[in-house]
């Protein structure tokens, strides 16, 4: 009997076990929604599918009465505009902090302390000042996750820049590389795998601000949906959100990853 | 023409003498190879040659100089490991030396410029005998390959002196005798200046034309920080060099 540790599963046998929790988690649901509802036919917690299925068909495919819009989609869409334009301005800001910070001595001893004491705020405990000072519009909630994300940005590619071997900095110096030189051909080429790696470790977190954003002070998006229905008990309405919600975060993760193996392929682990 | 003048020379760091009084005058076109126990302070030695630590006391001057107190295109390097850029194929590795001269701003060449230099990597490139890892990234590479490109990429600049820090130390035995070629014929090319630290007397005997050992000349066992290396043997050697 070979140890526990020497002891694989192979192909087949590990998509299939990669698939058993999902469906326990599923067939959890099933039954005892089931039992729930053969109790009680009007119980709210636990929908029955087909109970979900023909929310989710009027969220999605029937125009909301009092507004017009296909309310799924309008969502979906809100959401994802503010993630997108936060984590492309954090982006932004953290690839030009970080280098700098990373690089110039000078700027490492003047801002990386004020980045690290930033990065303690709990950006949550900032939105009533977010709230006062930029309104109750789209900037706050941008603003939000861009506060909330931007200083883990900042740090991981600061010390990913730091990480590079002396060696290679000293070498591209002997080549006659100037300090702008050495930031475009040498540092920068080498960060943007690592934009990438700390954008996917941050999509929670930009996730958790937008919703709680979202949820305070809105008129559409995902978080806002899910914590309007929730005076109503409804489940149907908040799974699927939930669901989706994972799906999209997936997605996204996926894409990166998917970007950076193509992209950078000298990257790729050895 | 390139002059190296060491004189009186002391490196001290916080409480520890590294160096003490080191002469040296090395004439152009020489390749200098240096011995000595660990941390006998000739990396150390290298390290100034490079410009990334500076003399405590003493005059070291290249041809009349002072020594610059940063590296730069006059003064390539080769490190054990770690110095190529691993988001660069071969041949833009060793491109990166020629766009870097010639674009400032951007650091890439196009067109015309560009094919010049390709054409120039590509030379270089046969003479390392690397023409058919031209694509591929050095994470793809041989040790022993990485370090011919290494050597390539540091005299694509023509430096007047060549900084070798331990650069076969780390290959198998057996293709040292390759490398040794390799560079022997690169400094009769180039003509430059080749200062190389080593473990291997063997190898500095063979590759040499003035051998340097490194050693303290006085030791206090109770504080043996106290006192530094100096330069105990200076020995000429016939070397390998070609008439011009």
């Amino acid at each position: 009997m070979r140890r526990l540790i020497n002891q694989r599963p192979g192909r087949g046998a590990t998509a299939m076990l990669s698939m058993l929790p999902f469906v326990l988690v599923l067939c959890a649901y099933l039954f005892y929604s089931h039992a729930r509802l053969l109790d009680k036919p009007g119980d709210k917690l636990l929908p029955a599918p087909s109970t979900i299925a023909e929310t989710l068909h009027r969220f999605a495919f029937e125009e909301d009465e009092r507004s017009g819009d296909y309310l799924f989609w309008t969502d979906t869409g809100a959401s994802l505009e503010r993630l997108t334009v936060a984590l492309i301005t954090s982006s932004v800001l953290g690839l030009s902090l970080g280098l700098a910070i990373g690089v110039l001595p000078y700027l490492r001893a003047t801002i990386a302390p004020f980045v690290a004491a930033l990065s303690l705020i709990p950006p949550l405990a900032i939105l009533p000042i977010l709230f006062i000072v930029v309104g109750l519009g789209e900037l706050a909630k941008i603003t939000l996750i861009v506060i909330g994300v931007t200083p883990v940005i900042v740090r991981d590619l600061a010390l990913r820049t730091a990480e590079l071997p002396g060696e290679q900095i000293i070498k591209a110096q002997t080549l006659g590389a100037s300090t702008w030189q050495l930031v475009l051909r040498v540092v920068l080429p080498q960060l943007w795998p690592r934009l990438i790696d700390v954008l996917r470790l941050s999509l929670g977190a930009a996730w958790l601000f937008l919703i709680a954003a979202e949820a305070i002070a809105s008129t559409e998006g995902l978080g806002y949906r899910i914590f309007l229905v929730r005076r109503y008990l409804a489940m149907d309405v908040i799974l699927p959100y939930v669901a989706w919600i994972t799906l999209l975060a997936f997605i996204m993760d996926w894409g990166l990853r998917l970007l950076r193996a193509k992209a950078f392929g000298w990257a790729a682990p050895q | 023409m390139t002059q190296v003048t060491v004189k009186h020379l002391w490196k001290e760091f916080a409480n520890q003498v590294v160096l003490e009084n080191v002469n040296l005058h090395v004439g152009d076109h020489e390749f200098v190879t240096i011995v000595g126990a660990s941390g006998c302070g000739k990396t150390t030695f290298l390290r100034m040659l490079l410009g990334v630590e500076s003399p405590s006391r003493g005059t070291f001057l290249i041809d009349g100089e002072p020594l610059p107190d940063e590296p730069g295109p006059d003064r390539g390097i080769v490190f054990q490991r770690y110095s190529l850029f691993p988001h660069l194929t071969v041949m833009k590795n060793l491109m990166l030396g020629l766009e870097l001269r010639d674009s400032r701003v951007f650091g890439r060449l196009f067109g015309a410029p560009r094919r010049r230099a390709l054409e120039r990597a590509r030379e270089l490139l046969d003479a390392v005998g690397l023409q058919a890892a031209a694509d591929k990234y050095p994470a793809q590479l041989s040790g022993g390959m990485q370090q011919r490109l290494s050597i390539a990429q540091s005299v694509i600049r023509e430096p007047k002196i060549l900084l070798l820090d331990e650069p076969f130390g780390a290959l198998d035995p057996g293709i040292t005798a390759d490398m040794h070629a390799l560079i022997l014929k690169l400094w009769n090319l180039n003509k430059m200046t080749i200062f190389m630290v080593t473990h291997d007397l063997q190898e500095s005997f063979a590759l040499g034309t003035r051998l340097l050992v490194f050693d303290k000349v006085r030791v206090d066992p109770q504080s043996p920080e106290s006192f530094g290396a100096t330069i105990t043997y200076n020995i000429p050697l016939k070397g390998h060099r070609t008439s011009p």
